[in-house]
């Protein structure tokens, strides 16, 4: 019978179907990080039970780790804790672990990839939901509570009824300045937050054929928001050139095997979705949000929908824009920007940083905008500075700081104030999210870099001189 | 860990018409610092619940007193957001056993039924049921039956049935958890795993 990539990958990892129940499914590849982890190995001792296959799971501090002075004692003694906590777990189950000041530290989805923990075809599990992320390289990836890190430390092996499958097909050519987070927001927002409750998707055409395993990533990485369980693309000779020679990657005749399987990644011809959406890829915009989840987002150059046209009945939207102090038709362009972020497992990889430093290059900081550059791990970090993309952020009045989830979801001490509007190239606007009472508009670091250099929203395509430096 | 077995739960509710009700909310991640599952209910909708200087919000539905039970009855979407199981833990150690709504965030469900709360998925029209019922009357109770699979409006006697696997129904019934299942299989899993791709 034909099959859909997700089938393969899927079936291929079935240990047992329950009758009238879930899938027992294995896990090839665990992630795991401070924040949701701690109980779940509270569990396991409770149980009295051992981690099965502890070179399964890698370890990384990430969620709560402070983005400067990292070389000093962390002062929040619960975030210590936690980060004590998750040393100490990995030691005692001989879980490898990348804690702060490690060299391979960074945000669990940038470093899984970089270091070839990530591969095709690969089943991985992490308590976080943009552990969809790794569908980027025809992985089935997707986000777990932390009962199931528990299930997983045990047996490596979740429950999962198996979901049912979508692909977006997006083909055309990009305009100017539009980028794979842009392709994304606009998915959501032709979806709403919850358009792909249920499915995993299947991103296929041109556009996403085209991009980079940055830009997939980044696609990959939102495919939550709209409420999928997650979402991949099929490997090809990007992804293999991307994957070959890393850390982790299979070697030698490892490597020919997985070769011979990732080649076989892909939907056959006439493979059958449960539905199947189609995008023309020229008609996107850059995007921004103007509301409190990520479906409400439009091109930036548009104004404000009304009650009528937008999702989550009038009660919700009216709360959502009071939250935002937006209003009905309202144009985003020239809203006032308190902070930019730039970072998370969204948009915190070297292309981001590129990207941001190609629209800032020969101009200035707005006086008034706090800008977080924050890098996704380590190895991001030096690429900023190996590429000369450091000089040029100084330069323009920028500073760098050191990689961790930050700002994203504010565990730590980077928390936008409340009232205050931030434009950030992470993942969620939820009220609150970047800390209480803060605004949040998301969008691409093309847009975040306008907005760092006018102090206002600003259409990134006014700003761009130099279209061949563009990513 | 395995949890309070669910038969039949019969309980006023608490109603909270948003739409798209998220994670953050649920429990906003300041509060994700424990090492341990305890005290999450304090915490359950804190900026929703109280002023910066932790005050309780009057006007917010669990600070308004003539609303209570162990049913929380939620508008669309309910849940969506991160992974965090700790928005489940705070929803179960406030005190309620179950959310209703009429669509659920996918993770969010899950967990739930991980830990032992029921999320019961009723049709548009029957939430609506369920709004204008306790609007009229706070005290207006629900009956949630697992066996039957059904939820009630006990005053009108106004049903609904809802959808559970028959897997996941018996472990609620029976307060029985994946683990313990999975376990009781681990010498299949260790044979399987000799025979992956990677
Ligand atoms: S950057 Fe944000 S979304 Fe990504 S892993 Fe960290 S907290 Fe989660």
């Amino acid at each position: 019978m034909s099959k859909t990539l997700f089938d393969k990958v899927w079936d291929t990892h079935v240990v047992r179907k329950i009758e009238g129940g879930p899938d027992v499914l294995f896990i090839d590849r665990h992630l795991i990080h401070e924040v949701t982890s701690p109980v779940a190995f509270l569990g396991l001792k409770s149980r009295g039970i051992k981690v099965l296959y502890p070179e399964r799971t890698f370890a990384t501090a990430d969620h709560n780790t402070p983005t400067i002075n990292q070389h000093l004692p962390v002062e929040d003694p619960l975030s210590a804790n936690q980060l004590k906590a998750l040393e100490s777990n990995s030691n005692e189950y001989g879980i490898s672990h990348w804690g702060l000041g490690h060299q391979k530290n960074g945000i669990v989805h940038v470093v899984g990839p970089e270091y070839g923990i990530t591969q095709p075809g690969a089943t991985i599990v992490c308590g976080d939901s943009h552990t969809s992320t790794h569908g980027a390289f025809g992985a089935i990836a997707f986000g777990i509570g932390t009962s199931e890190v528990e299930m997983v430390l045990s047996t490596q092996c979740i429950m999962q009824p198996k979901p049912k499958k979508m692909r977006i097909n997006v083909n055309g050519k990009l305009g100017l300045g539009v980028t794979p987070k842009d392709v994304a927001l606009f998915i959501i927002s032709q979806l709403s937050t919850s358009g792909a409750t249920g499915y995993f998707v299947e991103y296929a055409g041109d556009v996403f054929e085209n991009m980079t395993m940055e830009g997939r990533m980044t696609v990959c990485n939102l495919s939550i928001e709209m409420g999928a369980r997650g979402g991949m693309i099929a490997p090809d000779e990007t992804t293999i050139e991307y994957v070959k020679g890393r850390e982790f990657s299979p070697k030698g005749e490892a490597w020919d095997k997985a070769l011979a399987y990732y080649k076989t990644l892909k939907t056959d011809a006439d493979a059958v979705f449960d539905k199947e959406l189609t995008f023309d890829g020229s008609s996107i915009e850059p995007m921004i949000t103007y509301g409190t989840n990520p479906g409400m987002g439009m091109g930036i150059s548009q104004e404000i929908p009304d009650a009528a046209h937008a999702e989550g009945g009038a009660a919700t939207y009216a709360k959502s824009l009071g939250y935002m102090g937006f209003s009905e038709g309202d144009s985003m362009i020239g809203k006032k920007v308190d902070f930019v972020f730039v970072g998370s497992c969204t948009n915190g990889r070297i292309e981001d940083f590129r990207a941001f430093t190609s629209i800032v290059k020969g101009k200035h900081k707005a006086d008034d905008v706090t800008v977080w550059l924050v890098p996704g791990s380590h190895i991001v970090e030096a690429q900023i500075k190996e590429e000369g993309l450091l000089d040029i952020l100084t330069e323009a009045g920028f500073t760098l700081r050191q990689p961790g989830c930050s700002a994203c979801l504010a565990m730590n001490d980077d928390k936008i104030p409340a009232g205050k509007y931030a434009v950030s190239t992470s993942n969620r606007n939820f009220e609150g999210r970047q800390g209480p009472g803060s605004r949040t508009m998301l969008a691409s670091p093309l847009v975040a870099a306008a907005a760092a250099v006018t102090g206002v929203v600003t259409d990134p395509r006014t700003l761009i001189e130099n279209v061949e430096e563009l990513v | 860990m395995a949890y309070d077995k669910f038969n039949i739960l019969t309980s006023t509710a608490v109603p909270l018409a948003i739409e798209n009700v998220d994670t953050d909310q649920l429990i906003p991640a300041r509060f994700l610092k424990a090492t341990e599952r305890v005290g999450f209910g304090d915490n359950l909708f804190r900026d929703w619940r109280y002023n910066p200087d932790n005050t309780p919000k009057k006007d917010f539905v669990l600070n308004n007193p003539i609303y209570s039970g162990k049913i929380l009855v939620g508008g669309k979407n309910f849940g969506s957001g991160s992974s965090r199981e700790h928005a489940a833990w705070a929803v179960y150690d406030y005190g309620f056993r179950c959310v209703v709504s009429s669509f659920f965030a996918d993770i969010f469900r899950n967990n739930c039924l991980n830990i032992g709360v029921l999320p019961v998925q009723v049709s548009p029209e029957f939430a609506e049921k369920i709004f204008e019922a306790i609007a009229a009357d706070p005290n207006t109770e629900l009956e949630v039956n697992l066996p039957e699979q059904t939820i009630t409006l006990l005053a009108s006697g106004e049903k609904e049935t809802f959808e559970i696997s028959p897997y996941k129904k018996d472990n609620m019934l029976n307060g029985f958890d994946d683990i313990d299942y999975l376990q009781s299989i681990k010498p299949e899993i260790e044979e399987f795993a000799l025979h992956l791709p990677l």
